[in-house]
């Protein structure tokens, strides 16, 4: 016993060595970067590009992030993770904030020790099937292999969805994701289950992505959202606040193309935005242009949308539940004062 | 007044030489300091670390075993179902766990041995294609073998609309191989006990077979009386139970078979991945045991007129072991250990069942505990066992 306790201590300190100091901006700051945690391996949303230059919807948000802070896109370091390690990088200290499309949940919200900030894309879970099945409705799915990430809300999500229609499943479970759309692909299982948009992702780098379809139903919640550390308020309202800034600018009609215009502009509502009017960036320890940055660098929500994962893209996603609410969608940003 | 002077001198020793120069007494000093220290260091360490899980308001305990997993296992060999607790889908994976390390210990050391064997053989091409074997599964990283016996898998294998079917009853595709079962009956439990008591009585057999021959020099042909036997109870009992013949006969069904027995893909890529690399150590270790016995040995059992069999059961196998089983055991031990490189090719084991716990409860270290828990009590298990063995096959020196 005394063994096993001095083992789970050591394991302890290993895990918590990281995340014994002060607030994350100070760290941050000190450093000189900011650490996030990524995809790594979804198209659209975290995976270097040919060049090995990092790209995605959340490549970007940490990228805002890097920007409210140093003024500078480039200062953040991007750490892929799966779906298992994620939760415990941060944690850990690892990494200052996790960007890699987490579902925020009650059950994570509270018993990990973490906090979900705004959400930066509103998903649901769904099915992806090879055309060849001739199946048209998840609920034909009865006695299918189901290929599913570890450690997901989907894997609870699928077995929910199976238990409630009566239905057996047998799922096939594998870590990396790029294994897990190979085994897929190569007809190890009848479906491969994620949220719609990881499923655009995948049909998108599928060897003939025709041959693939999304089943109708979409079986679940899931709102994507930024994470980081229960307990650091401040760090926490930055991150809020970078996602919120890329949402309002483009509720105000800003871009990264109008934006010097902008700054001309008489609507107290825009002066106090883009930090004419100062006063916000001081509430948020950060530089009173922070927003003004973040839409010259990165552009808004609208812009960094449909550049990652937009109709023009290979996802071709559209906007959906992720338009603006007064588009009809769910994104919205509350005033800048 | 020889007690008084007794105390004198012990006083006398006890003033001259001082607690701290008295080695006794200096060690038990040490020891408790030591004692101390290590005590000190773990309680700081243990309330740091419940501080601070406390401070970011972590869960701890082991509470979350009660709980409802809700995820699906994709192999169980007990009933499982999303329904069911942490702790049963722990067992479920442990149980998986030690399935696929006992079958893999036992077909490489049967695998190993014979490639050893081979490695040693005088015929060039055996032995060379033997030596050829074990450089090129000794040298590729096991984690990449496993992927490449997945890969294999699902990209040669059929789907299972299209899948192979060689013989009645069994069919062969990506989901992996389905054959056909006998159908569940309550004679099959008392077959498992006439296994047992062949067990028994083969035990019994062999030891009376052994005295008889120490006595009159008569021997006993025990391997064909216990194949008999093994054979011949449960088969008796079977036909006295009625003899039960309803097969339970796979059928495709939707997307997949459906009844008999399903041998996945993930289970076959891990344990083909796992012995043969391993058994490409154990040939080593089995060849070099063999060498290790001079050729004297071998020479001088054929002089006495040993025939071949016993020469090698007698002389040869009981001093190469003494060389072979401590090496062995490691062996096994990486074997096991090996196997929770399932994660990565989605075969469910102890750490893909903990792995995914964690991340539903959150509760890390205690999930990496229990992993840490689980591999040392089989470690220890298989060495406890390999020592016992090791002993008993041990050279008696007289």
């Amino acid at each position: 016993m005394k063994r096993l306790s001095f083992v789970f201590a050591m394991i302890a300190v290993f895990a918590l060595i990281g995340s014994a100091s002060a607030g994350t901006l100070d760290d941050v700051k000190a450093k000189g970067f900011v650490q996030a945690g990524v995809n790594g391996d979804l198209f659209g949303f975290g995976k270097p590009d040919e060049k090995g230059v990092w790209r995605g919807l959340d490549v970007d948000t940490a990228r805002a992030i890097a920007v409210a802070v140093f003024n500078d896109p480039d200062k953040v370091k991007f750490t892929p993770l799966t779906a298992k390690t994620r939760f415990t990088a941060l944690q850990s200290g690892e990494i200052d904030v996790l960007t890699r499309n987490c579902t925020q949940t009650l059950g994570r919200d509270t018993a990990l020790g973490l906090d979900f900030c705004q959400v930066n894309y509103y998903d649901g879970q769904g099915f992806l099937v090879t055309k060849k099945l001739g199946v048209k409705s998840a609920k034909e799915l009865e006695g299918a292999s189901v290929c599913v990430l570890p450690g997901t809300t989907t894997e609870l999500n699928v077995a929910d969805y199976f238990r409630a229609n009566g239905m057996k499943m047998k799922p096939v479970v594998i870590e990396n994701t790029a294994e897990l759309a190979k085994a897929f692909f190569a007809g190890r299982c009848d479906c491969l289950t994620s949220d719609a948009s990881q499923l655009a992702g995948t049909r998108a780098v599928a060897p003939n992505p025709k041959d693939y379809m999304i089943l109708p139903e979409i079986i679940s919640k899931e709102p994507l959202a930024p994470v980081v550390r229960h307990g650091d308020n401040q760090w926490k309202d930055i991150v809020n606040y970078s996602v919120l800034a890329m949402i309002n600018a483009e509720e105000l009609g800003i871009t990264s193309k109008n934006i010097d215009d902008m700054l001309k502009s008489k609507d107290p509502k825009i002066m106090r935005f883009l930090g004419v009017t100062e006063g916000n960036g001081k509430a948020l320890g950060l530089d009173e242009k922070f927003a003004y940055n973040i839409i010259k660098k990165i552009g808004n929500y609208g812009e960094v949308f449909e550049r990652n994962v937009g109709v023009n893209t290979p996802l071709g996603i559209e906007r959906g539940l992720n338009a603006l609410w007064t588009d009809g969608g769910l994104m919205y940003s509350p005033p800048f004062k | 007044m020889p007690p008084e002077q007794d105390k004198i001198s012990r006083d006398a020793s006890s003033t001259t030489v001082p607690f701290y120069n008295d080695p006794k007494k200096r060690s038990i000093l040490f020891q408790i300091a030591t004692l101390l220290m290590v005590g000190l260091l773990a309680f700081y360490l243990i309330s740091n670390t419940l501080t601070n899980l406390d401070k970011q308001s972590i869960a701890t305990g082991l509470g979350f075993l009660q709980k409802e997993s809700a995820f699906e296992i994709g192999e169980s060999p007990i009933p499982y179902s999303a329904a069911d607790t942490y702790g049963r889908a722990l067992v479920v994976g442990f149980l998986n766990t030690l399935i696929v390390s006992f079958i893999g210990i036992i077909i490489t050391i049967i695998l190993g041995t014979l490639i050893g064997i081979a490695r040693l053989s005088s015929n060039w091409l055996i032995s060379k294609l033997a030596a050829v074997y074990i450089e090129v599964f000794q040298d590729i990283p096991v984690l990449l073998q496993l992927f490449f016996w997945y890969a294999f898998f699902y990209n040669i294998l059929p789907s299972p609309r299209q899948a192979l079917n060689p013989i009645m009853g069994v069919f062969l595709s990506n989901r992996g191989l389905v054959f056909t079962v006998p159908e569940a009956h309550s004679v099959h439990k008392y077959m498992a006990i006439a296994l047992v008591v062949a067990g028994v009585v083969i035990y019994f057999l062999r030891r009376w077979s052994r005295q008889r021959q120490a006595r009159t020099g008569q021997s006993f042909p025990v391997f064909r009386v216990s194949l008999a036997l093994v054979i011949g109870l449960p088969l008796l009992t079977w036909a006295v139970g009625g003899a039960p013949t309803a097969m339970n006969v796979p059928a495709l069904k939707g997307f997949n078979f459906v009844g008999g027995t399903n041998i996945s893909p993930e289970f076959t890529a891990l344990l083909l991945g796992l012995i043969l690399y391993t058994a490409a150590y154990v040939a080593e270790v089995v060849r070099a045991g063999i060498q290790s016995v001079s050729k004297g040995q071998t020479e001088a059992a054929m002089s006495l007129g040993l025939k071949p069999g016993l020469v090698l059961n007698l002389v040869i196998l009981p001093q190469a072991l003494r060389v072979i089983i401590p090496p062995l055991t490691s062996q096994m031990l990486n074997l096991t250990k090996n196997s929770s490189l399932a994660v990565a090719i989605g075969y469910p084991d102890f750490v893909s069942v903990a792995g995914t716990t964690i991340n539903q409860t959150g509760q890390a270290i205690e999930g990496v505990a229990l992993m840490m828990v689980v591999y040392l009590t089989l470690s220890l298990l298989t060495s406890a066992f390999m020592n016992w063995y090791n002993k008993k096959t041990a050279l008696v020196e007289r």
